[in-house]
């Protein structure tokens, strides 16, 4: 019932930016179509934490912060790679060991992970991500763990230890 | 030139301050973003192999478009545009990721192999080498 | 808006388009598919800025939707084209399970 609630005020709010219209006619429309997709998702049975995730929203967006001065970091070491007239790169090949085993703790730390230029998860298995970084220094195990803790953290999920 | 653009502004514009200053902040920002995505362009040509290009695509796809978008958003103030804008820079941080990873899987499945270790490289490569 | 970011507004515009053109040169000349998929999603990202920047230009900001639009289908085109090129086919189920009993 919460999440029931909590993903149709998010599909509202997502209704109103992108039509911009109050009339009478095309709110109808919109409160038929989010009645919908919520009956839809009930009957698909995903209407769980996973599918919401919009509780913990401070969280979140505490760690895209931290995300985003990181990417501004790894841009800076990128760019000077590429505008030194002779410059000297070290392609990395990594294996990182995957601490969690819930889908959206997964989709969090490999998306990040290929957010930040520099590395690119390559394969994502069950157990280990394959990482291509570009400078050797940018594939230390440690940074890596950091960024999967931080972002489990981001949907309140503890990791299993090392 | 610039000169006569700079006079327009200050003497026949009645901006004021806040305005002034959310203009040359919007600007400033542009200008910033604009470099990063000419950066990741001149990047993905000059990098040597395909696993290198993709880390100067990503340049392009994170800094260089969120901070165009940040500076259009800045342009609008808080109106429908902006929460237009906004929903664009989300979904380009949801989906870049996403496309950059298919393509560097499927490449690593029809075993394209990085070219790995400490090397240099000077000169712009393309074609059939 | 003040006219100068008018005028500024068009030259970043300019200056995306020629980007576009300097990642053609990757498109054509890119020795793998991959780098000129590469290519077509990098181009397809800097269409959704020039976009952008075109509605504050025209001064119609309801084209911000059609850049919204593009964003997605930029997205979607490249999915499906990287699966028709691994499957051969774009009817394919991506389950791990079924695909191992086709084969």
């Amino acid at each position: 019932m919460r999440h029931a609630v909590l993903l149709s005020l998010v599909m509202a709010a997502t209704w109103l930016v992108l039509s911009g219209y109050f009339i009478g006619m095309i709110l109808t429309f919109g409160v038929i179509s989010i009645a919908l997709v919520v009956w839809m998702t009930k009957r698909l049975a995903i209407l769980d934490d996973e599918t919401v995730p919009y509780l913990n929203i401070v969280k979140t967006c505490k760690y895209y912060v931290w995300l985003f001065i990181e990417i501004v970091k790894a841009n800076i070491q990128v760019l000077k790679a590429v505008v030194s007239p002779n410059s000297e790169i070290s392609p990395t090949l990594v294996k990182i060991p995957m601490r969690s085993n819930i889908d959206i703790a997964q989709t969090m730390f490999a998306n990040s992970i290929t957010l930040t230029p520099g590395t690119v998860s390559v394969d994502v298995r069950e157990d280990h991500i394959l990482v291509h970084a570009l400078l050797k220094e940018m594939s230390n195990p440690e940074d890596f763990y950091e960024m999967h803790s931080r972002s489990a953290g981001a949907v309140s999920i503890g990791l299993k230890d090392k | 030139m610039i000169i006569s653009t700079l006079s327009t502004v200050i003497l026949d514009s009645n901006l004021g301050w806040t305005g002034l200053v959310q203009s040359s902040l919007s600007c400033l920002t542009i200008v910033t973003g604009l470099f990063f995505v000419f950066a990741g362009t001149i990047g993905v040509l000059r990098f040597p192999d395909f696993y290198t290009r993709l880390h100067a695509a990503g340049m392009t796809d994170t800094l260089g478009a969120e901070l165009i978008l940040v500076g259009l958003i800045l342009q609008s103030g808080f109106t429908q545009t902006s929460l237009k804008l906004m929903m664009i820079g989300f979904f380009l941080l949801l989906t870049s990721p996403t496309a950059t990873h298919a393509i560097a899987h499927s490449a690593y499945t029809a075993n394209l192999k990085p070219k790995l270790g400490k090397h240099n490289f000077s000169k712009i490569r393309g074609g059939r080498s | 808006m003040p006219i100068f970011l008018e005028y500024f507004n068009l030259g970043a515009a300019f200056f995306i388009i020629v980007c576009m053109v300097l990642m053609l040169g990757r498109l054509l000349g890119g020795p793998t598919l991959y780098d000129r998929l590469l290519a077509v999603n990098s181009f397809g990202t800097k269409t959704i800025i020039f976009l952008c920047i075109f509605c504050f230009i025209i001064d119609r900001p309801d084209g911000l939707d059609i850049a919204l639009l593009y964003a997605l289908m930029n997205f979607i085109a490249t999915i499906a084209v990287l699966k028709f090129f691994n499957y051969r086919c774009l009817g394919v189920s991506l389950i791990k399970e079924q695909m191992e009993a086709e084969e």
